[in-house]
């Protein structure tokens, strides 16, 4: 086997220094009558040709986004990853090394957590940010946990514009612990009345902004109402790259800032692995969860950094700690804080730029086709519209003429039949024109 | 001393006086000084190239950010450099022994990472139709299958992230079946070996952890599990177990402490963690485990990346497989279906809810279905063997010198010591870790498990070759003598050679600067400034 160094007569000669006879003189406290003495039921070892041949073939069954017109978002997004990113990540002092335990051999990881600490405050506008989470759904759940940490309450309001698998992550999680969730109707134009569900027992309200929908929503008044009884705003995002053109949650009075950060320097891959952001207010860091990264000095004096009020954490506090979470997402963290090193604010303005104006274009185009309408006013990248028919059979035909366009609504949420016809769209900085006319051209066409 | 033809010294530090230079940049030839990239990046330069955008009609509302982002950035051959340099200020499995017990820091073939950037896998979209995703639902099926059968339980959930939404997974899944039974239990047992994680998990779920103590020899105390079981009947919904534990020792036990936990209406939930030990050896369905995190990141080689991201899923007996969560995929005559609301389910199916946006880490699916069948059944097994054997053959080139708590019985894949022989030295755990960083190990896990004093826990894993083991042996003996020999300076100023000396991580908490800030603009008396 390839990736096994030892050879048989290491194998007998470590055994007999070992002392015993057989290797299954090791496995001697397995139990006799579950031992297994034969192999799995499975194939045998295989060459790399061999693993390369089988897993292509089942690559090749799916249509990547990459090749066709691509216009699907909702929470994950396409985007040009620079090539030097996913070069970087794979220096082998990077991909093979762990959580950085020891830190005098550990410092290029624990400098680059710095760094993604610092661009995740910048970017939300926030004091402190912590060196990741799983994804944007898992830090949403964390951050209604620790909200109802530092308010003693255990409400949570959940904004009809956040994304419905995020709802259900919070949901799911909440009814375990036995904490309370008001979950406002879905709110494709950003126009519900939350504030009117903010109480003295309110914990938190959870607004995403832009929404599922792609609506802008405005996080003053919710901030303001929120704080008046002592509640605390979360505010999520999907799409990071929306923070280099609208105005960042920390500015707008949200207490925890928590998005997914896969936009910049992550690739699609069906969902995982992604990045969580997940920022907050001075003044809540200790009861934040997840590894943080500080800046300390060394023996001599040198400068360097090390993980950091660790008293919050699973494995010194036990079942004391803020969170479980252990293992997050180290390389997809790099990938975000290289592709972020690389754009700078001059260049992330300018992406976002660009993103905005394609989708305005789209925005165009779309909202000319007879029946369609665009229900959003404000928005980023993503806007929803609806149809004069199932979106999620249109999609269906637009697949089957080699177009990706967006996400019906009904997928995610097949029980309201009041919004079976809407269709939510991205278009990011990856789409040209022809993509565009191509996309409005099948659109005709299915809605004829 | 010897010389070469021109008379210098061939070796630094034969010459008398050997001397240290106090270069100007703080370099030290190859280990290079590097500053943050706030401290040299600009905000006018960018290392991304954008086709110009028209000018752009807004339609933000009043959304538009108003202030500067305060983001540098950098042209690529910076960027390039500065992550270069980072990069090489870190210890990695590719360039030595990484023996971290309980995190299996084993080598990650390269095939995987090609094999997870084909665009079939890592350019899908996971929310694009169905339709056009056949190979990836057959994908993640396939991998289901793998450790479905490594494991001989009934069924899988995929999408935890790591390890500890593994747990959470699990636990939730016990939850859920307590409250269709109509039940309600209020306690979790763990062992005092556990990961922080286990009481942690039991905990976000308002489970009140009671502890369970070990014996002498390093596995649970079954009388002491009976007295608490009897203690608290009707009101434990199961026990959290690793196995093989944190010791490094297989609990023999394990089909008594299933039945026991069985006889009280409660779950076992085991961490499978230390899975490596055991593939193709032993399944857990056979030892009457309930729900099961694997982490694929471990056992099954998708790379650590520095701490993460892992993947986690959840295998499940048939007990618990109603209540695997969202999504999933059902397997009908037509083909791969994938569930992925309540509404779409079946009888039978009554998913708790859903760990995550989506479908979990495909990412890692791809690379440890890469890993898993290129080794097959038989290589599977071999590699558990290798890593059994190699760190009983650690054990026994250092059981003489160190000191074993529970005797001297084989291990399984890891080796745990105590410090009682570095007793009277002057010498800490701590300290003798940081030697081992000057002669270029990765330290062991240290301080845990919690239940022995100044724990040691050594796993080194297959990957390790016999001449890697010899010299990493000799290595840890030359350390203990000196130790014993009193040399303490050795260790008490340790790491001497790494890129930092030992770093001050109770200033670090005691005033945390967790993000670069501007530094305070020294101030200039009017006289200087003229």
């Amino acid at each position: 086997m390839r990736y096994l160094p030892l050879n048989d007569t290491d194998r007998s000669d470590m055994l007999a220094r070992v002392g015993v006879k057989s290797i299954d003189d090791l496995f001697a406290d397995i139990p006799e009558n579950v031992r297994l003495n034969g192999l799995l039921d499975l194939p045998k070892r295989a060459s790399e040709m061999e693993v390369e041949r089988r897993l292509s073939a089942m690559a090749a069954k799916n249509t990547s986004a990459g090749s066709v017109p691509f216009f699907v978002g909702a929470g994950a997004y396409k985007h040009h990853v620079p090539a030097t990113v996913d070069h970087l990540i794979q220096r082998s002092e990077f991909l093979t090394s762990y959580t950085p335990y020891q830190p005098e051999i550990t410092q290029g990881t624990l400098q680059y957590l710095f760094e993604f600490q610092t661009q995740v405050a910048r970017l939300t506008a926030m004091d402190v940010a912590n060196a990741s989470m799983y994804d944007g759904s898992t830090g949403t759940g964390e951050a209604v946990l620790m909200a109802h940490r530092i308010t003693r309450r255990n409400k949570a309001v959940l904004s009809g514009g956040l994304h419905p698998q995020y709802r259900a992550v919070v949901e799911g999680l909440s009814s375990m612990a036995g904490d309370k969730v008001v979950s406002l109707p879905a709110d494709p134009t950003g126009t519900e009345d939350i504030l009117s569900q903010i109480d003295d027992e309110t914990s938190c309200v959870v607004v995403q902004s832009p929404s599922f929908y792609g609506q802008l929503i405005d996080l003053k008044p919710i901030a303001e109402k929120a704080h008046a009884h002592k509640a605390l705003l979360i505010a999520v995002f999907t799409e990071v790259v929306s923070l280099g053109l609208i105005e960042p949650p920390g500015t707008q009075g949200a207490d925890i800032v928590v998005g997914e950060g896969q936009s910049i320097g992550n690739g699609l891959n069906f969902g995982g692995p992604y990045v969580g952001l997940f920022a907050t207010r001075q003044q809540y860091v200790r009861q934040m969860p997840g590894r943080l990264c500080g800046e300390t000095v060394d023996a001599e004096g040198k400068r360097g950094f090390v993980l950091t009020l660790s008293t919050r954490e699973q494995h010194i506090r036990r079942d004391k700690a803020t969170s479980n979470i252990c293992t997050n997402s180290g390389l997809c963290c790099l990938a975000f804080t290289i592709h972020m090193s690389l754009l700078g604010q001059a260049g992330l303005t300018k992406l976002a730029r660009v993103n905005h104006g394609n989708a305005v274009k789209l925005k165009k185009l779309l909202g000319g086709i007879h029946g369609v309408e665009v229900l959003n006013s404000a928005y980023f990248n993503e806007f929803t519209i609806a149809l004069p028919k199932l979106a999620g059979d249109v999609v269906e035909r637009l697949a089957e003429r080699g177009i990706l366009g967006g996400l019906p609504v009904s997928r995610l949420e097949p029980d309201n039949k009041d919004i079976a016809n809407l269709l939510v769209v991205a278009s990011t900085e990856v789409n040209t024109d022809e993509d565009r006319a191509a996309f409005a051209d099948a659109l005709k066409e299915a809605l004829a | 001393m010897s010389m070469n033809t021109q008379g210098r010294p061939t070796r630094p530090g034969e010459a008398d006086g050997a001397f240290h230079p106090k270069t100007f940049t703080g370099n030290r030839g190859l280990d290079m000084e590097e500053p943050l990239i706030f401290e040299f990046g600009s905000l006018e330069t960018t290392g991304v190239d954008l086709d110009e955008d028209d000018d752009v009609d807004f339609e933000l509302g009043g959304h538009r950010r108003q202030d500067e982002i305060g983001l540098p950035g950098l042209a690529e051959p910076e960027a390039m450099r500065h992550y270069v340099r980072l990069s090489r200020n870190n210890y990695a499995i590719d360039s030595g022994l990484y023996p971290l017990g309980s995190c299996t820091m084993k080598h990650n073939p390269r095939l995987n990472e090609k094999m997870a950037r084909l665009p079939g896998f890592g350019d899908i979209h996971p929310l694009q139709p169905v339709s056009s995703v056949p190979g990836a639902l057959e994908l993640i099926d396939e991998l289901a299958h793998w450790l479905m059968v490594s494991t001989h339980m009934s069924a899988i959930a995929m999408s935890p992230k790591a390890g500890a939404h593994g747990e959470l997974c699990g636990m939730m899944a016990i939850k859920a079946a307590h409250t269709a039974a109509g039940r309600d239990p209020k306690i979790v047992l763990v062992p005092e070996s556990a990961h922080g994680t286990n009481p942690a998990t039991a905990a976000l779920l308002g489970y009140k952890v009671v502890s369970i103590g070990a014996k002498d020899d390093g596995t649970v105390d079954l009388d002491a599990l009976k007295a608490t079981a009897e203690e608290h009947t009707g009101n434990i919904a199961g026990i959290m177990l690793t196995n093989p534990n944190t010791c490094g020792l297989f609990e023999r036990d394990i089909k008594l402490i299933a039945d026991l936990i069985h006889a009280a209406d409660a779950y076992f939930y085991c961490d499978g963690a230390n899975f490596n030990a055991i593939v193709g050896k032993a399944r857990p369905g056979d030892l009457g485990v309930d729900a099961m995190h694997i982490n694929l990141h471990k056992t099954f080689s998708t790379p650590h990346g520095g701490g993460g991201p892992g993947s986690g899923p959840v295998v499940l007996s048939e007990r618990l497989a109603p209540f695997a969560p969202l999504p999933f995929i059902r397997k009908t005559d037509k083909g791969l279906e994938l569930v992925e609301t309540t509404s779409a389910t079946t009888e039978g199916e009554q998913p708790f809810g859903r760990m995550t946006a989506f479908h979990g880490q495909m990412g890692m699916y791809v690379r440890a279905l890469s890993y898993m069948m290129s080794h097959g059944s038989d290589g599977l097994k071999q590699a558990s063997e290798d890593a059994v054997l190699n760190a009983n053959y650690i054990r026994v080139g250092l059981q003489d010198l160190m000191s074993l708590p529970f005797g001297e019985r084989p291990c399984m894949h890891e080796v745990l010591f105590d410090d009682s022989f570095l007793k009277d030295t002057g010498v800490t755990t701590l300290d003798f870790a940081k030697a081992m960083i000057d002669e270029g190990y990765h330290p062991m896990t240290m301080y845990f498990p919690l239940v022995v004093h100044g724990a040691m826990l050594i796993e080194p894993t297959e990957s390790e070759s016999r001449a890697a083991l010899d010299l990493f042996i000799a290595t840890m003996r030359d350390l203990v003598m000196s130790a014993k020999r009193g040399e303490t300076d050795r260790f008490s100023g340790a790491p001497y050679l790494a890129p930092r000396r030992r770093l001050d991580e109770t200033a670090a908490a005691r005033k945390p600067v967790l993000k670069w800030t501007e530094p305070e603009p020294a101030e200039v008396s009017p006289a200087a400034a003229e």
